[in-house]
């Protein structure tokens, strides 16, 4: 053999000894953009490749709604199959689990759910099976711009019940101020205000007794009367305007621009009102305050109950044994530790919010600490096709363009053909 | 026997051996792509078509024709039929005029012809889902072009993109801006295919510009102008790319089309026996409106 002959086995071998050594892959297919937060993860899969020669953990990223789009369609091939999943949990999570997509992780994960909150834990099983192992709770609570209040002369210590809140709505409206963003292009901004009215006015067992059809289903006087309230507030037009084709980027911008006094959203508006703001800098840390949703008269909900997601990994059946493993490493306190301190999510791990520095994620992290009851997003907790169907209508109702009645009855129908 | 009688028996043609093998060689892999590519997918849409599935695993929940009933019943998939119906209407009154007399007027030999014509059709070019994405910030009430427009004249913003009733016109402006270049260069071909020489003879004849235009351009552009239709009917039944970033099915559900709610309502929704009835919906009105047209249009072409 000549020299270039020589040359070219070796080299041909020497790419198939390499791919020998780095053997197992670990894909994590997941939504979040927080800069910050995806910083952290790399950071973890570093950590976990260099302990462990071998392995390869790729975090993917793919956007909200085409990541709902596509898994149906990654799960079914064994190819194509992340080997974690992130997940809301709720129906669609049920689905799956269902569907045997979801490695029953029972016994193999208890080590690290001891030290997690217990309600976060829960949110992640199927049949008393665990599929999951949470990382993050939030809270969904009105932001707003403490600057904007003092000129309108609204104080939010004195905003506890809805009537309070409407009278605070008015006096926004009356110095001239949009009282309320919301990105109601994509529906599902609207739907917070339209959940917390169902848990304030039927309490904690609304949804549970909805979903067994009690009462009526979906049909009951508290959907009904959610709808009226909601409808009572979009009455006095407190929107910014278009805001049914404001998309929730552009609405976390204009709040960061100080276009509107309010914005009922997740804790992650935090992450979101700078850099989508026009000015780039959005509001300053000490600018935005954090309101509890107010308390319906009347109503069997508590101002402390809460409404909010729990996010956290999935396992796919045909995950390697590694995939396991990093998802103990991921859940440590350490790591749930650099997380609430760089300030990319509120972890799960009990204690962990001491380490939290921003002043209104704290305040989250303590309404959460306090909770008498967490309910995650009702458009994850329904399901995907009840999901999107209160979305729907949560927009609807507040344009006027369905009566409360209707709505609840749209939500049942959707309920009977599932 | 005489040699006349010998040579009128004609002994059965034989397909020759080279025949057998291009066949062969040839038919197969065309009918296996049929099969996988178009029969196959058609085929299961149907039998999904029969189930409440969420798309995971197999479809297990038999329902027969419920998932029709449902489609019936929806008040937005009217709406999605309607919408379909309203492209095609400004397909055809709209758009093909338009490309029609652009194609005209770049027709002739003027000083920068070409690039008009290039201009025309750039639209085309772009892919539909960039389309959409642009046209949704030019429509914006707040960023948009529109919004330059309107506070040039002092008016209030306007978003156009969240008005129930007229949120549609936004999608037909977009179309008609998109697809016209196309059906201009349809145009100009055909154009260009019409013999100088007769429209010389009616204008020696005494015909005036549009007497040339009606009785002896457009009757030549009869075929063209008949695939033109052909195009823009069975790129409205599929429009979809264009409708997800541009309005998202709209305010209310108001500008969805066919394909469109089918993503938004079957796939989204994790209801894929649903979105299948839908499809084998508009699979059956597509073939029916292809053959029909072919039938009665196009038999001469």
């Amino acid at each position: 053999m000549n020299f270039r002959q020589v040359a070219l086995a070796s080299t041909v071998l020497a790419f198939g000894a390499a791919t020998a050594w780095a053997d197992t892959t670990v894909t994590i297919l997941h939504v979040n953009n927080n800069a910050v937060a995806t910083a952290l993860w790399d950071k973890i899969a570093a950590d976990y490749e260099a302990e462990h020669k071998g392995v390869k953990i790729e975090f993917k990223y793919l956007e909200n709604e085409a990541f709902k789009a596509k898994l149906p369609t990654m799960l079914q091939s064994d190819d194509s199959r992340p080997s974690i999943i992130y997940s809301w949990g709720g129906g669609v999570m049920d689905a799956q689990a269902k569907a045997g997509f979801l490695k029953d992780l029972t016994g193999e994960v208890a080590g690290a759910e001891s030290a997690l909150a217990p309600t976060a834990v829960e949110a992640f099983k199927d049949d008393g099976k665990v599929v999951g192992v949470p990382w993050d709770v939030g809270e969904v609570a009105f932001f707003y711009n403490k600057k904007l209040f003092e000129k309108a002369g609204v104080k939010a210590e004195d905003i506890k019940s809805w009537d309070d809140f409407l009278g605070s709505v008015k006096k926004l409206k009356a110095a001239g101020i949009t009282p309320l963003v919301v990105g109601a292009g994509e529906k599902w901004p609207m739907h917070f205000y339209y959940s917390y009215l169902v848990m304030r006015i039927g309490g904690e067992h609304a949804l549970t007794d909805a979903k067994a059809g009690k009462d009526g289903g979906f049909k009951n006087a508290t959907f009904v009367e959610a709808g009226k309230r909601l409808r009572e507030l979009a009455a006095l037009e407190p929107f910014q305007p278009g805001y049914l084709s404001t998309s929730h980027a552009q609405s976390a911008g204009m709040f960061g621009d100080g276009k509107a006094a309010m914005d009922l959203m997740g804790e992650w508006v935090l992450g979101m009102q700078a850099p989508n703001s026009a000015s780039g800098k959005g509001l300053p840390a000490e600018d935005i305050g954090i309101l509890s949703f107010p308390v319906v008269p009347g109503g069997k909900g508590k101002a402390t109950d809460t409404l909010g997601g729990i996010h956290g990994w999935l396992v796919t059946k045909t995950a390697p044994k590694e995939a396991v493993d990093f998802v103990n490493f991921f859940s440590q306190e350490k790591y749930a530790k650099a997380a609430a301190a760089a300030g990319a999510y509120i972890p799960v791990y009990k204690g962990a919010e001491a380490s939290i520095t921003d002043p209104a994620v704290k305040h989250i992290a303590t309404d959460l600490a306090a909770t008498t009851y967490h309910q995650n997003f009702f458009d994850q907790d329904l399901g995907p096709s009840l999901g999107r169907v209160i979305n729907d209508i949560s927009v609807a109702v507040a344009a006027g363009q369905m009566t409360p009645e209707a709505a609840a009855a749209a939500l049942q129908e959707a309920a009977d053909q599932q | 026997m005489s040699i006349s009688q010998a040579t009128a028996f004609q002994p059965a043609p034989r397909t020759s051996l080279s025949a057998w093998v291009t066949i062969v060689l040839f038919l197969p892999p065309a009918i296996l792509l049929f099969t996988v590519f178009v029969a196959m997918p058609m085929g299961e849409a149907g039998w999904y078509s029969f189930y409440n599935w969420n798309g995971y695993g197999r479809p297990e929940k038999f329902i027969g024709l419920k998932n029709y009933g449902y489609l019936l019943d929806s008040a937005p998939f009217a709406r999605a039929l309607l919408n379909n119906g309203l492209i095609i209407l400004a397909s055809l009154l709209i758009q093909l005029p338009l490309a029609l007399g652009a194609a005209l007027l770049v027709n002739r030999r003027f000083p920068g012809a070409v690039w008009f014509r290039m201009i025309f059709f750039l639209p085309f070019v772009l892919a539909d889902v960039a389309a959409g994405l642009i046209w949704h910030f030019v429509f914006d009430g707040d960023y948009g072009l529109v919004s330059s427009v309107t506070t040039f004249f002092g008016a209030p913003p306007f978003f156009l993109l969240a008005d129930k009733t007229w949120a549609f016109s936004a999608v037909l402006i977009v179309i008609v801006w998109k697809y016209f270049g196309f059906h201009m260069m349809l145009y100009i071909a055909g154009l260009q295919g019409i013999d100088k020489s007769l429209l010389e003879a009616a204008e020696m004849d005494g015909a005036g510009p549009f007497q040339r235009f009606r009785y002896v351009t457009l009757p030549l552009l009869g075929p063209m102008i008949r695939l033109s239709i052909f195009f823009s009917v069975v790129g409205a039944l599929q429009l979809f790319d264009m409708i997800v970033p541009l309005t998202g099915g709209g305010p209310f559900d108001t500008t969805n089309t066919m394909v469109s709610f089918l993503y938004y309502f079957g796939i989204t929704r994790m209801r894929v026996g649903f979105g299948s009835a839908v499809g084998v919906v508009l699979f059956l009105i597509c073939v029916t409106f292809a053959f029909v047209y072919r039938r009665l249009f196009m038999n001469d072409d």
